[in-house]
């Protein structure tokens, strides 16, 4: 029962990733005054990709053949490691919140290398850019989630329940978790996923190369790693889970909340990206920088015993 | 005071030494196997038995090293190791790079040993015995600013061997000119042993007794780790690179041993263990990994006859097996589950973790900055190892040298693939490392560690189960793999098999895509290069080459960057040392009469001081 519950924990933020993206982009185009694409249209493109033929380069060697596999499977191994409303995660004993950071670093790993396996100067260009944003962001990411687990004294996301109302340190590691939440999941003002130009792009020119099937499985990689990004900072800060899940009620109630506060912070990134302009890649150094300031001040908070 | 000197050569095989005999065998026997094929055709019959020969000797040294009693004897198979490496750097003597790297190699180390051999010294002078116990024993009486220049001494005495940053400056010239089964015998061991010193004289002989110790040792380790990946990232020579992230790792292994000699200091006894441990685990995963990626650096210098990345490219399908194990390398060092540099960057975290969990404000503020710069030393490496597998590895060949490249021999072969068996086995089996790990850190700190379990099983670590803290590398690599199978049979399933077609890269419709084009190391570190421009100091050089006043035919463009340590530390230093040298030349008439004046002089002033003792 309880594996059941876990493995259906897991299904929903699976099936639920691409609808956020969805949503971020229908919202933008309504705040835009345009008429943009249905909400649904990341699972139509996913259907197409993962039944369309693809181009490989000539350059290729299976570095690029097997980094979407990975990357997916590091995506979900990580999604597994979350807890949001089984009181328990579905992966368990394989690992905690940390192994979940070096699961996404490995993925990341993974798509860098794939850039410079084409010999072409864009993804070579975008796995550069991606592992320079990326370990600015890791040391932001750590600190954010140190913090929040110092307060809830474990760093295992399955015993994190009970708690409904955040301290202040939990808030501003919140915020330092979703400032950085922008640039890993390549978001204005750190990079821009609508882009058409090879120049401006960052994780875009990485998979530059990708068509096809290959291309729907990162897609995939992508919106799911969005979802593990707001579910942790909905998850540890926004007003935790209603404690001891117990009975169908709390589970739903659970469910409704944690829906609501994705949805929420979907909304604050659609905003973000439509009333900001992108920054200059180094300056993205000092964007992420205050973030870590940001995440270094709740730890400072936790201690003085905020 | 009995006899001047109780020179006994007796040994010591307690835990720690045991544990850094393993680590010492497991990195020399596959090097070894490596050397033979390495160096076949390379060099001439009589050099290479010669050269084998010194390795023996130097591994033999190593090993008396970290099993000697008596100080004395440590001294002199310190001494030994020192000059045997020597020979081995000096190698390619015909090279004026590699005297050159010996030269600063020999003037540093023996820096090193003077600080040393002080200790000793100061160590005899109060105990009267060069045993390692009967030093432990009275040594505890001493009194605290005795101790503290002890200190001092001992910890500068090994940093310098360590490469701990500002004394890394050997490190990059000595580890490129060795052949490279030495760089990975002095990078994965050789510096080691000054861990081992550290261990043994600061915490097991001399003792901790204040928090302001550790702290030093884990301000030292955070300095040295983000300064070596700085310095690696902006490097395009691989061996130089890999030489740079020796001095990051050994700030790495360093942070958690520092860790835990403030923790045992504040009383927190299970995060000192569990801080040691995750120290001792990096120590022998770093000798796996950077003794398999020397080797791999080995294997392409020796097909390509160039270090230099700029020159390399499209190597993985050439040389496959020695790309497979780079990778593997590659992935360990830059900590990616589920392989053996991960687990122990994963228990030194968790060690921070659990250390701020229950420590008071003050030690949750230096753990947080801890936690940050170890992952940013993480990020950063993983950064620079994306950039050394792949301009190494893939893409395009960028000049002629790669396109001749030929897999190695077999025996270069069992050498790496012994090493990829062994970053697997160490992640895999990481319950029944830690367990072993667990004694040798008790030994160490001198606790009782028989009821301080830190592992589930031989194959999931539980740091603190009652928080549901658990970690099992088998299991994340079986649980990515069900993915990987799930998520190909799935798309199998529902959407049938697809085609795939080979076809050009894109190239903007320009059609003449060459290596020419592909993005270059230096072009690939820019973004780190101007990020740390304040650290780095870059600056270049233009030079027209002209053919007439009017027409320029070359432009040459070079980079540059400050070594800061080199300009504002030791330049000075040297500069001094030559001062003062030719100030006492100065004394030196060539006049006999003087000299014996001289003699005169002192043999008066001897007179005079010797009267007050």
């Amino acid at each position: 029962m309880r594996l059941l519950i876990c493995l259906a924990q897991f299904c929903l933020l699976a099936a639920v990733a691409p609808l956020v993206s969805g949503f971020i982009t229908c919202l933008k185009n309504d705040i835009r005054l345009r008429r943009g694409q249905s909400i649904w249209q990341p699972y139509y493109n996913l259907a197409k990709l993962f039944s369309k033929d693809e181009v490989i380069s000539q350059n290729a060697s299976w570095i690029l053949r097997v980094t979407p596999y990975v990357v997916l499977a590091a995506s979900l191994t990580a999604l597994g490691l979350l807890s949001v409303f089984a009181g328990q995660p579905l992966v368990q004993y394989a690992g905690d919140l940390f192994l979940l950071i070096f699961l996404l670093a490995l993925g990341r790993f993974f798509l860098a290398l794939a850039g410079l396996d084409t010999g072409s100067a864009f993804t070579g260009m975008g796995s550069s850019r991606e592992m320079f944003i990326a370990s600015f962001a890791e040391p932001v990411v750590f600190l954010s989630v140190f913090a929040v687990c110092l307060s809830r004294g474990t760093t295992d996301a399955g015993n994190w329940n009970g708690f409904l109302l955040p301290g202040i340190s939990t808030v501003v590691a919140a915020v330092a978790l979703f400032l950085v939440s922008l640039a890993e999941t390549s978001r204005i003002p750190v990079d821009n996923q609508e882009t058409h130009l090879e120049l401006t792009m960052i994780h875009e020119a990485m998979a530059l190369e990708y068509s096809g099937r290959r291309l729907g499985i990162l897609e995939s990689a992508a919106h799911i790693k969005q979802i593990i990004f707001f579910t942790i900072i909905a998850d540890c800060s926004l007003a935790g889970p209603f404690s001891d899940c117990e009975g169908w009620p709390a589970f739903g109630a659970n469910i409704a909340l944690l829906l609501l506060k994705i949805f929420g912070l979907a909304v604050i990134t659609a905003v973000v990206e439509v009333s900001l302009a992108k920054m200059r890649l180094f300056r993205a150094v000092d964007f992420l920088t205050f973030a870590g300031m940001l995440s270094f001040l709740s730890v400072v908070t936790l201690a003085l015993g905020l | 005071m009995n006899r001047f000197f109780d020179i006994s050569l007796g040994f010591l095989f307690d835990p720690l030494a045991l544990f850094f005999i393993v680590v010492i065998s497991l990195l020399s026997v596959p090097a070894f196997v490596y050397s033979w094929g390495y160096l076949a055709g390379a060099y001439p019959r009589s050099k290479i038995i010669g050269a084998q020969i010194i390795t023996v000797l130097f591994v033999a040294a190593m090993l008396f090293v970290v099993s000697v009693r008596n100080i004395f004897v440590f001294l002199i198979a310190w001494e030994l190791m020192s000059l045997l490496s020597y020979f081995l750097v000096i190698f390619d003597s015909n090279e004026r790079k590699s005297l050159r790297a010996g030269t600063i190699y020999i003037v540093m180390t023996h820096l090193g040993t003077a600080f040393l051999a002080a200790a000793f010294f100061l160590i005899y002078k109060y105990c009267g015995s060069f045993d390692f116990l009967a030093a432990k024993a009275s040594l505890a009486s001493m009194p605290r600013p005795e101790k503290n220049l002890l200190f001092g001494l001992l910890f500068t005495g090994f940093a310098v061997k360590a490469g701990l940053v500002p004394m890394h400056i050997w490190l990059p010239y000595a580890h490129p000119a060795a052949p490279s089964h030495i760089s990975a015998l002095m990078s994965g061991v050789m510096i080691k042993t000054a861990i081992y010193g550290m261990l043994r004289f600061i915490v097991y002989i001399l003792g901790i007794d204040s928090v302001w110790q550790g702290s030093l040792i884990l301000i030292f380790a955070i300095v040295s780790s983000l300064a070596g990946v700085i310095y690696a990232l902006m490097e395009h020579d691989i061996k130089r690179l890999l030489a740079y992230h020796s001095v990051e790792n050994i700030g790495i292994i360093l942070m958690g041993m520092g860790a835990s000699l403030v923790f045992i200091k504040m009383g927190l006894i299970v995060p000192a263990v569990l801080a040691m441990s995750a120290g001792l685990y990096h120590l022998i995963n770093h000798a796996a990994f950077k003794g398999l990626l020397f080797l791999c650096a080995g294997s392409v210098y020796k097909s390509c006859h160039t270090r230099d990345m700029e020159k390399l490219g499209g190597l993985i399908e050439r040389m496959g097996f020695t790309a497979v194990c780079f990778l593997i390398g590659s992935a360990a060092i830059s900590a990616l589950p589920p392989l053996n540099g991960f687990v122990s960057e994963w228990l030194t975290f968790q060690a921070f973790f659990l250390g701020a969990l229950s420590g008071n404000a003050g030690l949750k503020v230096f753990m947080a900055i801890c936690v940050a710069a170890l992952a940013l030393t993480s990020g950063l490496a993983a950064a620079c190892f994306v950039k050394a597998f792949g301009l190494t590895f893939l893409g395009l060949p960028r000049s002629q040298k790669p396109l001749a490249a030929k897999e190695s021999p077999l025996s270069m072969k069992l050498g790496m693939g012994f090493l990829v068996a062994l970053c697997l086995g160490l992640a895999l089996a990481c319950g029944a490392v830690l367990k072993a790990l667990v004694k040798v850190s008790g030994c160490v700190l001198g606790i009782d560690v028989s009821n301080i379990s830190l592992s589930l099983n031989n194959f999931v670590l539980a740091p603190e189960p009652a928080k549901g803290i658990y970690l099992s590398p088998l299991a994340a690599l079986v649980i990515l793999s069900v993915f990987i199978g799930l998520t190909i049979a799935a798309l199998r399933i529902f959407w049938g098999r697809i085609r795939e077609k080979t076809g050009r890269t894109w190239d903007c419709g320009y059609y003449k895509l060459d290596s020419r084009n592909e993005y270059t190391a230096t072009g690939f570190s820019k973004p780190f290069r101007l990020a740390f421009s304040f650290f780095l100091m870059p600056y270049r050089k233009t030079q027209k080459v002209r053919e007439s006043f009017y027409l320029v035919r070359e432009l040459r463009h070079h980079t540059y960057i400050t070594s800061v340590f080199k300009k504002y530390l030791y330049r000075p230093l040297v500069a001094g040392a030559f001062k003062t040298s030719r100030m006492a030349r100065r004394i030196q008439m060539g006049s006999i009469h003087i000299y014996i004046g001289y003699i005169f002089v002192t043999a008066i002033i001897l007179v005079i001081t010797m009267k007050r003792f």
